[in-house]
């Protein structure tokens, strides 16, 4: 199986946001970056995958200079080989560019399959892969839990909301969105690391046709809808007080 | 015209659709435009009776063989039909798990802007800003749909309450509109929807939750918080990446993956409150957070807040609790 699963790399979960001078993006200098949680769930699903089935995992990524980290990570933790968009407008690009991107240096290499995360952790859209399929004339299916691969077709687990599923069949090829806890991560081993550095890098243009469909006008910190009463002081002081007026004001203990 | 597209399975609407009227009706008072309801289905017809109750201009029911079971292939062909025939300015749809799998596809069908996860609307010189959360709701954006219209917007759940949807004085008119789908073209076969395990328990008749997040850092830790659950008489509850990891069960879960809740009071530690989980819980009585971050997102819905080590204030409020 020729398998593609598209990681996005995005700000880390410890990032305390800064804004550019615009007010329109983010100060990307300031911020670290890591491999969008969702897509590390993709590309885990696509090595399982090529372990069950045989064939190849090409990581596919659309983004500036820097998204080579997330790139290389992924060689390490197994992947076979990977194609990079590198275009310094992608950092902050909408669904429609980015999978135009992608969609333009994947459509030769006709995969079998091809998986990402749900949605990403920065703009967090959750429609790059979906609209990916209808460039690529592929069919789909969204939120997935479980993969199977049963005599040339798929037959996948749908997450529906408030803990119900659903199973899917649909012929190959596909494209699948992926959602965190499929399975169980697995992290680069020290060989996985030095093979990673002998494993091609394939570069490509973003294609310039691309209109963007969507255009930030502002940028801020979210103005809060309540009052949050804050309760400073020490550890035992601070709870006491807690206690007290979830008592005697908010009344919703005893 | 804005145009809302509802969401109904077997003729049983999904309530979010009403929230999605809501967002609408705040939307054509920025661009002046009517509002009208879509209700597509096998058996739409008496979902847009009820929806016919909304202070909207008409309410069209798109019935098709194709369109149940759902599947993207068959609602992508019959709405991108029905939108050319309508040719609406705004398409309104709730960010449902069935929107998210449809609309992307549909919106790049017709290469037209689709606008995500939307909690309100704002004028921007003639034309609409949409407010939505970005970077798991540590920054907010203000968006402006770009190309020829129709723009699509999805609206976050509970961004709106179903209650704000303005009713009309007497019921909309209703019609039907008739699309040619292919069946031939669906390459989707799904099968009946299935609840994983029977759910023991029922979180959203609990009064109290103590929900965990990353925050816990390890499985023993759990064991800090169902103390903490005992002492308040509350359910222990997690967000996702805690039950992802194992260390409580899917069933515990809350957020738009797991279960909706509402209880007097919902104690939140270590969770740093992502939308996925906000949704939900925000629209319980009382919220606290404890929260090592002073810029956690769950502080802008909380009621009280501690900003600190919960390892330190959990022992300590059980402590008060038992003074």
């Amino acid at each position: 199986m020729k398998i593609a699963v598209c990681i996005k790399q995005v700000p880390t979960r410890e990032w305390q946001p800064r804004l550019d001078d615009d007010k329109t993006w983010i100060r990307e200098g300031d911020a670290s970056f890591e491999m969008n949680e969702p897509d590390a769930y993709a590309l885990e699903e696509a090595l399982r995958l090529k372990e069950k089935h045989g064939g190849e995992v090409v990581v596919c990524s659309a983004g500036p200079a820097r998204v080579a980290q997330v790139i290389r990570e992924a060689l390490a933790r197994g992947a076979d080989r990977a194609i990079h968009v590198e275009d310094d407008g992608l950092a902050s690009a909408d669904a429609f560019v980015t999978s135009a991107a992608l969609a333009a240096a994947m459509k030769d290499e006709r995969f079998d399959v091809v998986l990402t995360g749900l949605q990403s952790d920065d703009q967090g859209f959750a429609q790059v892969g979906v609209i990916l399929a209808e460039r690529l004339g592929l069919p789909h299916a969204t939120i997935i839990m479980e993969v199977s691969v049963e005599g040339g077709a798929l037959r996948v687990k749908r997450e529906l909301e408030g803990g119900w599923f659903q199973w899917v069949a649909m012929p190959l090829p596909a494209v699948l969105t992926i959602q965190s806890g499929i399975n169980q991560l697995r992290y680069a081993t020290l060989k996985g690391i030095m093979a990673a550095k002998k494993k091609e890098i394939r570069k490509a243009a973003a294609p310039q046709s691309a209109a963007a469909r969507q255009k930030i006008v502002s940028l801020y910190v979210p103005e809060k809808g309540k009052k949050t009463q804050m309760i400073g002081g020490s550890p035992a002081e601070a709870a006491k007080e807690l206690v007290r007026r979830l008592r005697e004001d908010a009344r919703v203990i005893q | 015209m804005i145009l809302v597209v509802a969401e109904q399975r077997g003729g049983t609407l999904n309530r979010a659709t009403w929230e999605s009227i809501a967002g609408a009706q705040q939307l054509a008072g920025v661009t002046g435009a009517p509002v009208a309801i879509l209700v597509p289905g096998s058996q739409a017809g008496a979902v847009a009776n009820d929806l016919a109750a909304a202070q909207v201009r008409e309410v069209i029911a798109v019935e098709h063989p194709a369109l149940e079971p759902y599947t993207p292939d068959g609602f992508t062909a019959a709405l991108a039909d029905a939108i050319g025939q309508l040719s609406p300015a705004h398409v309104v749809m709730p960010h449902t798990y069935q929107t998210r799998d449809f609309a992307p596809k549909l919106a790049a069908r017709l290469d037209r802007a689709l606008v995500t996860d939307v909690t309100g609307v704002k004028g921007a010189g003639g034309a609409a800003a949409f407010v939505r959360p970005m970077f798991q709701g540590k920054l907010t954006a203000d968006v402006v749909a770009q190309g020829p219209a129709p723009h699509f917007v999805t609206f976050q759940i509970g961004a709106y309450r179903v209650d704000q949807a303005v009713r009309g004085a007497a019921a909309a008119p209703v019609r039907a509109l008739t699309v040619t789908v292919d069946a031939s073209t669906i390459r989707e076969k799904p099968e009946p929807p299935f609840q994983q395990a029977k759910q023991a328990v029922d979180l959203s008749q609990a009064e109290r939750i103590v929900s965990v997040g990353r925050g816990i850092k390890e499985e023993a830790n759990i064991d800090v918080a169902r103390k903490l659950a005992d002492a308040l008489g509350a359910e222990i509850a997690a967000s996702r990446p805690i039950c992802d990891a194992g260390w409580l069960p899917m069933e515990r879960q809350v957020g738009s993956s797991g279960q909706t809740v509402a209880p007097k009071l919902y104690l939140a530690l270590g969770i740093s409150g992502a939308i996925q989980h906000l949704v939900g819980m925000k629209g319980s009585n009382t919220i606290v957070a404890i929260n090592k971050d002073p810029d956690a997102p769950i502080f802008e819905i909380a009621d009280y807040g501690v900003v600190g080590d919960l390892f330190e204030i959990v022992p300590a409020m059980i402590a008060a609790l038992k003074a």
